[in-house]
């Protein structure tokens, strides 16, 4: 019922029909009508993570090891978990660069890195070989049970058959035209494939129908619902186990290495990453796709354990092989036409993962790998082609014609050994690499191309040495010694158990050695040194992602002149002269126009949607080959970055010294204000100058001119006149010299003669000094000095002055008679005390301070008082200041004062 | 019969000058040697001028001044302020406040007798 006519037929009108929707979606992607921009398509064709592998290998896993399948599912749904964070930032990145592949991405991010991107392409090239192989391993054993119908048996394996004889050859070479037919029709500046994630929806669709259904014909027809099948299970002795968890290989570890496996594999598996990012129409369809794709998955392995368990039970002798029951279940219940939909659904599965990896592949190979190695090797050759767009699209062909064989070969030399699982996991590995250098590269600036490399190498090399290596060697290509013993018999070398590690399976302990030795090198790497201007640009561009509103950070590598309509050639050559001046409408109509000499803006324009083409690393080398002036040299930019944060550098410093001239201007005006107290103080002391200066001088004019006109005066009266006029003359010079003293003092211009003196023996001058005023008043006068010197730094006629000045004060104002002046000289707490007592009457205390101040003296009503200057405290106070000691008064209105100096001095 | 002339300041030699001063012009003088002594002096004999010192001890000219237009009894007491401060402003405050003339110190012996002569002249 089922011959080989029906199986071909099928499966070609089902191709068919694949191609018709890619077409369809190609078309209405060109008519601007995008059917791919909603999040349930996004979220439909993110599921080519599941492919032939889960289609089949999940149940062929399931049936050997129980529920560890599960954490091949658990990596993308906890990834799923970080899309809001992880990948929106990569796809915000990749929309703003133009970045078309992993490969582009991790080059550009690193200061667009030819290097880079070709060393990722190259792993991705190795890496992913297993995984396409076991995709063609499917099909054709798929195929080759199917075509026994209603036999079910053990399919003989194809490498013993000449490759002519192969079908799995002839599959290969099928899906190489359909993917060429597919993939590369035209070259889009975007390199997006609007058909193709149309078709890939629509296979997701197709092969999660074809799953269930047929789990629901194994639980509900073959068996009598999932209570039946689950104790049946239970009940069978070599079954019970896997309904726990204890049969997972490498215990919890070998789970958490699965995971992590699949979480990575999951963003960064070439294919992946273009579905999730480059083919992304809309951020926000991330949201959504955030659970509504771990619910896909959920579906998908509903069914998977009952399919597993109920294979075992029916296959119980071991005839079918286990990756196998979901086809072989259907066969052996007789139900055809269900059999034919189960493997359309796993060819689905196989042919979209195989079509859009090596799409994306190759347009990594020839961006990557090819163009720069032509670019570099004979720019001329390039340049003088016209239309380089059809190179690109052979060098595309090629490489998926290329790829797909390689994976063949692969699978026929040396896939055979393995499980489905497991050759997928190898890859997973590889595509694990990239999780370093993109993550850390996400939220680390100084990440630089140095430690990309350094760890994307060294995690590349362990990666191969642990599993791809071994592999070989298992299928017998190399030889089988260095995985026993070890690399040159040293045990430490070998693959599955480095340095002694072992206990842990390979899988495990190839991803902690990778990704140690990855993720060492890349922070070792970038640690010392400063990386290269572009790469500051890079990193702090894709970094700071989020915060960007406008990303013109770019155009600033780009100086010098180039005529508009060179861009404009370069620009078709790549892209077809019809897409290149639509795009340079698409400008003009933007920017009102564009110049006919190019600005940086312009350049930059072109950079990126050659870049969308050919790559990053390749746009810059072409646009640098064009531009006159060439790249600004790493100096050139550096200044215009220095210069940039200059700018804000000098906008911070501007408010801070507006900040400065304010509290300057509020100084000023508090200094200004201070000022003009000082200079009312100075009229206000000029003004009291003038008076106490008049008022002697009042005196001696009256005395003089009635001395003068009356000259019979008698003698008596005469000689009591004259007196007068000699003290108020004697008073006017005492006057004089304390006010230029204190003019002296105030303006710092006085001349201090420190020395070495005997405080006692100053004092003893004083008082010998003013032995007269005592006589005059018969006021008595007590000494109490002690016998020793006192021996003070300090300059001796001023300090005698101020002795002076209050012995003087004290016997001024003392009663007479019974007038009554004590003089002290004690020590006290590391100084030197002077205290002179006086029984006058007294100083209220509110004039305590007041007496201190210039002009100011004690006025009483009592006339005939003798009458000071109002100089002499002031004066005081000032010199004993200045030797660091200070003065009060101690006193009450009718109990006597007592002025008391305090000099500084050793005791 | 010779007009009183009250002489008020705090410096004791102005006021034994100004004292000799007035007795030679034939005036009869007292003494007061602050502002309220000198208001003390006025309400026990009224004189009929007053030769009056600015900067004094308890009240001084100004308040001395105002305290005596103040008293419509004594809008007869002729007021002549002197002051050792010389300025414009305090000789139109003097003015304003109700003194019939201000002298500055240092004076000249023979103008303050004559303003003083011209003054009780005026009033008489």
């Amino acid at each position: 019922m089922l011959g080989d006519g029906v199986i071909v037929a099928s499966a070609l009108a089902y191709m068919g029909i694949l191609f018709g929707i890619a077409y369809y979606g190609d078309h209405r992607a060109d008519a601007g009508r995008s059917i791919i921009a909603n999040p349930y398509i996004y979220t439909l064709s993110l599921a080519i993570y599941c492919t032939a592998w889960t289609f089949y290998g999940s149940v062929g896993l399931a049936a050997v090891s129980g529920v560890d399948f599960l954490a091949v599912y658990l990596g993308p749904t906890l990834m799923a978990v970080l899309f809001w964070f992880v990948l929106r930032r990569i796809v915000r990145i990749t929309k703003v660069h133009r970045i078309t592949s992993i490969a582009d991405f991790i080059g550009s991010r690193y200061g667009k890195s030819g290097l880079l991107a070709g060393l990722v392409t190259l792993i991705v090239m190795l890496g992913i070989l297993p995984y396409i192989s076991i995709q063609l391993k499917a099909i054709a054993a798929s195929f080759g049970l199917l075509r026994q119908y209603p036999e079910v048996a053990r399919m003989a394996a194809s490498v013993q058959q000449p490759i002519w004889m192969d079908t799995t050859f002839y599959v290969a070479l099928i899906l190489i035209v359909f993917t060429i037919l597919f993939g590369t029709r035209h070259i889009d500046n975007t390199e997006r494939h609007e058909g193709m994630v149309a078709a890939a929806a629509f296979e997701s669709l197709f092969k999660l129908v074809a799953f269930v259904l047929v789990g629901v014909a194994v639980t509900f027809v073959i068996f009598d619902g999932p209570g039946d099948l689950f104790q049946r299970a239970a009940a069978h002795p070599d079954l019970a186990p896997l309904l726990r968890f204890e049969v997972v290989p490498g215990g919890y570890g070998g789970w958490l290495s699965l995971t992590f496996l699949s979480m990575m594999a999951f963003l960064f598996l070439p294919r992946q990453f273009q579905v999730l990012v480059v083919e992304n129409v809309n951020e926000v369809h991330i949201r959504k796709a955030t659970w509504l794709f771990p619910l896909y998955l959920f579906a998908i392995n509903l069914f998977v354990l009952p399919i597993a368990l109920g294979g075992r039970l029916i296959f119980s002798d071991g005839r079918v092989d286990a990756d196998t029951f979901v086809l072989a279940l259907p066969m052996a219940e007789q139900m055809p036409l269900l059999a034919l939909l189960v493997f359309l659904g796993g060819l689905s599965a196989a042919t979209s993962m195989i079509m859009f990896e090596t799409v994306t592949l190759s347009t990594m190979v020839c961006n990557d790998l090819v163009m720069p190695i032509l670019l570099r090797a004979n720019p001329r050759w390039l340049a003088g082609r016209s239309d380089l767009s059809g190179l690109l699209l052979s060098i595309r062909r090629v490489g998926i014609a290329l790829l797909i064989l390689l994976g063949y070969l692969y699978f026929r030399f040396v896939g055979e050994s393995y499980a489905l699982v497991t050759s997928g996991l190898v890859s997973f590995a590889a595509a694990a690499q990239f999780a370093p250098p993109v993550l850390i590269g996400l939220f680390w600036k100084r990440a630089n191309r140095r430690g990309a490399l350094i760890g994307l190498t060294g995690g590349f090399l362990v990666w191969a040495y642990t599993l791809f290596l071994p592999a070989m060697a298992r299928s017998g290509w190399i030889g089988h010694d260095f995985v026993d013993v070890g690399l040159f018999g040293l045990e430490w070398l070998k693959p599955y158990a480095l340095f002694g590690l072992e206990g842990l399976d390979p899988y495990m302990h190839s991803v902690f050695w990778s990704m140690l030795v990855n993720i060492g090198g890349l922070v070792y790497g970038s640690l010392p040194g400063r990386p290269d201007p572009i790469e500051q640009v890079q990193g702090s561009q894709f970094v700071d992602i989020l915060k960007r509103e406008r990303h013109d950070g770019d155009s600033l590598l780009w100086r010098g002149v180039v005529e508009t309509a060179d861009l404009y050639d370069l620009l078709a050559r790549f892209l077809g002269p019809q897409r290149a001046s639509e795009a340079f409408d698409r400008y003009a109509a933007d920017r009102g126009g564009y110049p006919l000499q190019a600005d940086s803006h312009l350049i930059h324009y072109t950079e990126r949607l050659l870049a969308g083409a050919i790559g990053a690393a390749s746009a810059r080398v072409m646009i640098s080959s064009i531009v006159m002036g060439e790249v600004l040299s790493i100096e050139e930019v550096m200044t215009i970055l220095d210069e940039s944060t200059q700018v804000l550098e000098y906008s911070r410093r501007l408010e801070q010294k507006s900040r400065e001239l304010e509290a300057a201007s509020a100084e000023l005006r508090e200094a200004n204000n201070r000022l003009r107290e000082l200079d009312r103080l100075k009229d206000e002391f000029i003004s009291t100058v003038t008076h106490e200066l008049r008022t002697p001088l009042t005196s001696i004019r009256a005395f003089s001119e009635i001395l003068l006109s009356n000259s019979e005066m008698d003698v008596e009266q005469r000689s009591k006149f004259l007196s007068i006029i000699v003290k108020e003359s004697e008073r006017l010079t005492r006057l004089i010299n304390q006010v230029l003293d204190m003019a002296k003092i105030d303006s710092g211009r006085i001349d201090w003669h420190i020395d070495d003196l005997d405080l006692r023996a100053l004092i003893q001058d004083a008082i010998n000094s003013t032995s007269q005023l005592f006589h005059d008043k018969t006021a008595m006068l007590r000494e109490e000095l002690g016998n020793e010197p006192v021996m003070i730094a300090g300059d001796h006629d001023r300090l005698i002055q101020v002795i002076i000045n209050l012995l003087s004060n004290a016997v001024k104002f003392c009663p007479e008679p019974d007038g009554e002046v004590t003089i002290r000289l004690q020590p006290s707490l590391n100084a030197w005390r002077i205290e002179v007592i006086d029984n006058g009457p007294g100083i209220a205390p509110d004039q305590h301070k007041l007496i201190f101040e210039k002009f100011h003296q004690v006025n009483d009503s009592h006339a005939g008082k003798p009458k000071g200057t109002g100089l002499g405290l002031p004066i005081s106070q000032k010199i004993v200041e200045h030797h660091g000691g200070r003065i009060w008064v101690e006193s009450e209105v009718g109990q006597g004062s007592t002025f008391i100096v305090e000099l500084p001095g050793k005791r | 019969m010779a007009n009183k002339i009250l002489v008020v300041d705090d410096e004791p030699n102005i006021v034994l000058s100004l004292e000799f001063l007035m007795k030679q012009a034939g005036f009869q003088v007292r003494t007061a040697s602050d502002g309220e002594a000198g208001l003390t002096a006025i309400t026990a004999e009224q004189p009929d001028l007053v030769l009056l010192d600015v900067m004094m001890p308890r009240k001084n000219g100004y308040e001395v001044c105002q305290a005596i237009r103040a008293n419509p009894d004594w809008k007869a007491i002729r007021i002549i302020m002197l002051t050792a401060k010389g300025r414009e402003v305090e000789r139109e405050k003097g003015l304003a406040l109700g003194a019939d003339d201000y002298i500055t110190k240092p004076f000249s012996t023979q103008e303050v007798v004559e303003r003083v002569r011209e003054l009780l002249a005026e009033a008489s």
